[in-house]
């Protein structure tokens, strides 16, 4: 965390806009140069219901959300309801003001749209700000959008007067907004914009804080993208240009990039009747040739688990994407948890034969979604991504050449009909598709519509021509071959440049600090401030799940004295399978646990660190839950 | 030039080719109705000629989905009633295979019932064969969707509470724009049927008459049969919805009274396919997604050119 960096806040209520109008925001900042990382909050609600979106802004590259935030934009709910009829959601209409309180930093800045919010609704409001050192400006943002324009434009006048008390050009905002709204409602955006900003450099004094947005330069071009969009284009940049799905939050992000982008470079897209059909339709389209994925979340991935376990023993190679919100059953559908892991890696009856793979970051998630269908259609196996809604929902910015790669359409373990012709059939002219020694277990397959190639494709246990077979000596070889992947993946995985593990710290750190998935640049930041505040710690962000990375994450245990891991869920879940894997380090490994339904802060590790593994304490009122090593 | 070369070869077929060398000898029980849809399905294909590669042959589980052992072509012997979703990714990943997908009444009716209706309302050009022999057979005698209400199984032993499936109808009412129930004893219009079924454009439903010797004693063994087409009894327009519906409710009626009705029940040859409806919306793309991944020529296009854009 550095002193020199804006978080800002804006308020409101879902279904007034407050996600586009913070992205373009965002966006802008990051054209003028500045490093960006956003941060959303949303109900599972139609309309109405409290949401915020934090722009955290630096000169340096942020891998994070930040420890509270200094730049309120308190906006209306158009569609609060009404407390009077009913007081279980409380007051609704003052919650883009009331509910942000608690996190703002002293000396920050809070600025309220006094047409919609009557700040003396809030019980100590003005003792508040006096004891923080707040400063506020109440506009009546909702007539000067009302004056130019729609009532909805309000947004646009907050982003105004934000700009005025931060100290952003305009210009960059003018830019943005020419680029993506339509001529009709430009013009009067644009009033609104300069109207807010010249009332407030003319009539308030914005040097009385200082709150300020830093100043940044990228040395290439940058592009602003969420972990969803980065799963969507490495898919597309593998060569899968087919996808099936059914809605569900927060998955739905993925499905919906695809299906609107797959026409335009000629893939398929199918929206059908359940999880299962999803699956199974990937299953077809992969079994026929085509690289296929599909995926969902916790709920709709239970429903796959079938077609899950028909792809493994088919050997039929697809890419599966998990989005992990908080369950169980239903849940928290908005908010983010990292409690499917053990759900990923063993749903489906029989030994799993999979690749899973859990990204840490935007660029992670587009290297890794492409090497799961490298690694899906060269091995014929499975691969999952496994991430969350807080991966899949921040915005971040990435240098635009991470993605300027070539493109790899290349299905892997297939032959062609020529290549059929010398290939081993049995006397009766099926293609030997499951032949039982290969090397690395993988043994080519055939397309149907092949002159050659037909084989039997079945979930029974079967012989090296398709055909189902019981007898233990087929049994073993076929079950040995197919577990003989995952070695072979392994080994594949470690011998990449670049190995899926992150590190960061000092490698002589005593301390380790251990996660998964999308939790790991909150847990560089938390490294970064212990490292500052004195402490010996490292971290190690781990992605590969299965097969597991057993070497490298034995070095980073035997390397320091005692290690912290770091999840979002209730129940240990990365631990337990690092334990399982490695078979020790049960008196090495402690837990940080954090399941309310919101993502780390860096200080939740920053503190939790000190407290337990420093102090030896306990953890108490704070929202994170510590599990001690074994034996403590 | 294509990378599926079995696909359209046009030549000859004899029947025999659909008779693997491996397992020739189907392990139904002696007098099962399945040896007669694979009869049907052997000639119907041979017919047409349709050669051993080019087509796709999906089934679920039971004993229906045995025929994949017994019929020789590229086959996808599934999970219990998934065989559609299965079928239908393969027809949309490459439209040139001939796509035949089978299973039970418990697999189809049962727990397929949601894959079925939408796999007919979406009208994907393909085949649908239903082995209904009012039974589970490979689980030893449960009672099944179609089975008559009152049917006594050990699952049932009360007898059965529910009305059965009326699987014409509900076939109709999904959206299948080809509708046909044809019995095991019957092999002549079954291949017949078969043949329709294949030629027509969308999705074409064969409930498929097949008695249980061992499992089903009890039930009628589908003969004597009338087919309506030949019958002066039947007046009804199989291309009109309206006469169609009434057809086929009197026909499920009948069934669980003693008379076993078969025939074309319903035939629209106007509503396009699934394939036809995406393609014309510019969601399919004109030459089949499979043969892309063999052209070498084929520029792949990339994020970076296509979507970045808007990002910066």
């Amino acid at each position: 965390m550095t002193d020199d960096e804006l978080i800002w806040r804006i308020a409101g209520g879902s279904g007034d806009g407050i996600a586009s109008t913070s992205q373009n925001f965002a966006k802008a900042l990051m054209r003028s140069g500045l490093n960006v990382f956003t941060h959303r909050h949303y109900p599972s609600r139609i309309r109405g219901g409290h949401t915020y979106t934090e722009i955290r802004v630096s000169s340096e590259k942020v891998k994070s959300r930040g420890d509270g935030y200094n730049f309120l934009l308190a906006l209306g709910d158009s569609f609060a309801r009404n407390p009077k009829e009913g007081a279980y959601y409380g007051n609704e209409e003052i919650k883009p003001l009331s509910e942000n309180l608690d996190e703002l930093r002293e000396g920050g800045v809070i600025v309220y749209d006094s047409g919609l919010l009557d700040a003396s609704e809030i019980e100590d409001f003005d003792e508040r700000v006096e004891a923080n050192n707040w400063h506020v400006y109440d506009l009546d943002l909702r007539s000067m959008a009302r004056e130019h324009g729609r009532e909805v434009m309000r947004n646009t006048a907050g982003v105004g007067v934000t700009c005025a008390l931060a100290g952003i050009d305009t210009d960059w905002i003018e830019d943005l907004m020419t680029d993506a709204m339509p001529e009709k409602i430009l013009e009067p955006n644009l009033e609104i914009l300069h109207e807010a900003y010249e009332l407030v450099q003319d009539e308030y004094d914005v040097d009385a804080h200082d709150v300020k947005v830093p100043e940044g330069e990228h040395d290439e071009e940058q592009v602003l993208l969420s972990g969803s969009d980065a799963i969507a284009y490495g898919s597309i940049d593998e060569g899968c240009r087919f996808i099936a799905g059914y809605p569900m939050t927060p998955w739905t992000e993925v499905f919906t990039i695809l299906c609107q982008n797959f026409p335009k470079i000629g893939g398929i897209s199918e929206q059908v009747e359940d999880e299962i059909a999803a699956a199974a339709l990937a299953v077809g389209a992969s079994h026929a040739g085509v690289k296929a994925m599909s995926g969902s979340s916790g709920g709709g991935f239970a429903l796959m688990g079938e077609p899950l376990g028909l792809a493994e023993m088919t050997e039929t190679p697809i890419v599966l994407i998990e989005a992990m919100r908080a369950g169980p059953s239903t849940g928290m559908p908005t908010k983010p948890e990292q409690a499917d892991l053990e759900h990923v890696l063993y749903s489906s009856q029989g030994d799993s034969q999979r690749v899973v793979f859990a990204p840490g970051t935007v660029e992670e998630a587009y290297d890794q979604t492409r090497q799961a269908f490298k690694i899906a259609y060269e091995y014929q196996i499975p691969s999952l991504i496994l991430y969350d809604q807080k991966l899949g929902g921040e915005l971040m910015n990435v240098p635009a050449s991470h993605f300027d790669r070539d493109p790899n359409p290349d299905l892997g373990s297939v032959l062609t009909e020529a290549e059929l012709e010398d290939a081993p059939h049995s006397d009766t002219g099926k293609y030997q598709r499951f032949q039982h020694d290969v090397k690395d277990g993988v043994s080519p397959r055939s397309i149907p519509g092949q002159k050659g190639g037909r084989y039997l494709a079945t979930g029974n246990e079967h012989t090296p021509e398709g055909h189902i077979a019981e007898t233990p000596e087929n049994r073993v070889a076929q079950m040995n071959r197919r577990l003989q992947k995952q070695e072979a993946i392994r080994a594949y995985l470690d011998d990449l440049e670049d190995g899926h593990q992150t590190y960061h710290g000092d490698d002589d750190a005593e301390y380790g600090l251990l996660t998964f998935g999308s939790q790991q640049g909150t847990v560089e930041e938390a490294v970064d401030v212990l490292v500052d505040q004195g402490y010996s710690v490292k971290s190690l962000g781990v992605s590969d799940m299965m097969p597991y990375p057993v070497e490298e994450v034995t070095e980073f245990l035997e390397s320091v004295d005692e290690a912290l891991v770091i999840e979002m869920n209730a129940s240990a879940q990365f631990r337990g399978l690092t334990q399982k894997e490695l078979g020790r380090y049960g008196e090495k490994l402690s837990s940080l646990l954090k399941y309310n339904g919101n993502p780390f802060e860096p200080a939740d590790i920053v503190e939790g660190f000190k407290t337990t593994i420093i102090k030896g304490d306990d953890l108490q009122g704070l929202e994170t839950k510590f599990v001690p090593a074994a034996g403590d | 030039m294509s990378a599926f070369n079995a696909i359209g070869d046009g030549r000859d077929v004899d029947q025999n080719e659909f008779t693997p060398g491996l397992e020739p000898q189907p392990t139904w029980c002696p007098g099962c109705g399945d040896f007669g849809v694979l009869k049907a399905l052997k000639g119907a294909s041979a017919e047409l000629g349709r050669t051993p590669d080019e087509i796709l042959l999906t089934t679920g589980i039971g004993c229906s989905g045995k025929l994949n052992s017994y019929f020789e072509s590229y086959g996808f012997h599934t999970l219990h009633g998934r065989s559609l979703p299965i079928a239908r990714a393969a027809k949309l990943a490459n439209p040139g295979l001939e796509v035949v997908a089978a299973g039970g009444d418990g697999d189809g009716y049962g727990i397929g019932g949601n894959h079925f209706m939408h796999t007919a309302r979406e009208n994907h050009d393909m085949t649908y064969i239903v082995f209904n022999n009012e039974i589970f057979g490979l689980t030893k005698g449960q009672t099944s969707p179609t089975s008559p209400k009152g049917h006594k199984s050990k699952t049932q032993p009360s007898g059965s509470a529910k009305d059965p499936i009326r699987p014409l109808s509900l076939a109709l009412t999904s959206g299948a724009s080809y509708v046909a129930r044809t019995a095991a004893v019957n092999p002549n219009q079954a291949k017949e049927i078969i043949i329709e079924a294949m030629e027509h454009d969308g999705f074409a439903h064969i409930d498929f008459l097949t008695q249980c010797p061992t499992w089903n004693k009890d039930a009628r063994q589908y003969v004597p049969y009338i087919d309506v087409q030949d019958s002066d009894d039947y007046d009804f327009d199989v291309n009109d919805r309206r006469e169609a519906a009434a057809m086929m409710a009197e026909v499920e009626d009948a069934l669980h009274e003693g008379t076993v009705l078969t025939g074309r029940f319903y035939v629209d040859e106007d509503r396009p396919s699934y394939q036809q409806e995406k393609r014309a919306i510019g969601e399919i793309p004109e030459e089949p997604l499979a043969e892309r991944y063999f052209d070498d020529s084929y520029e792949w296009e990339r994020s970076a050119d296509h979507f970045l854009d808007k990002h910066k």
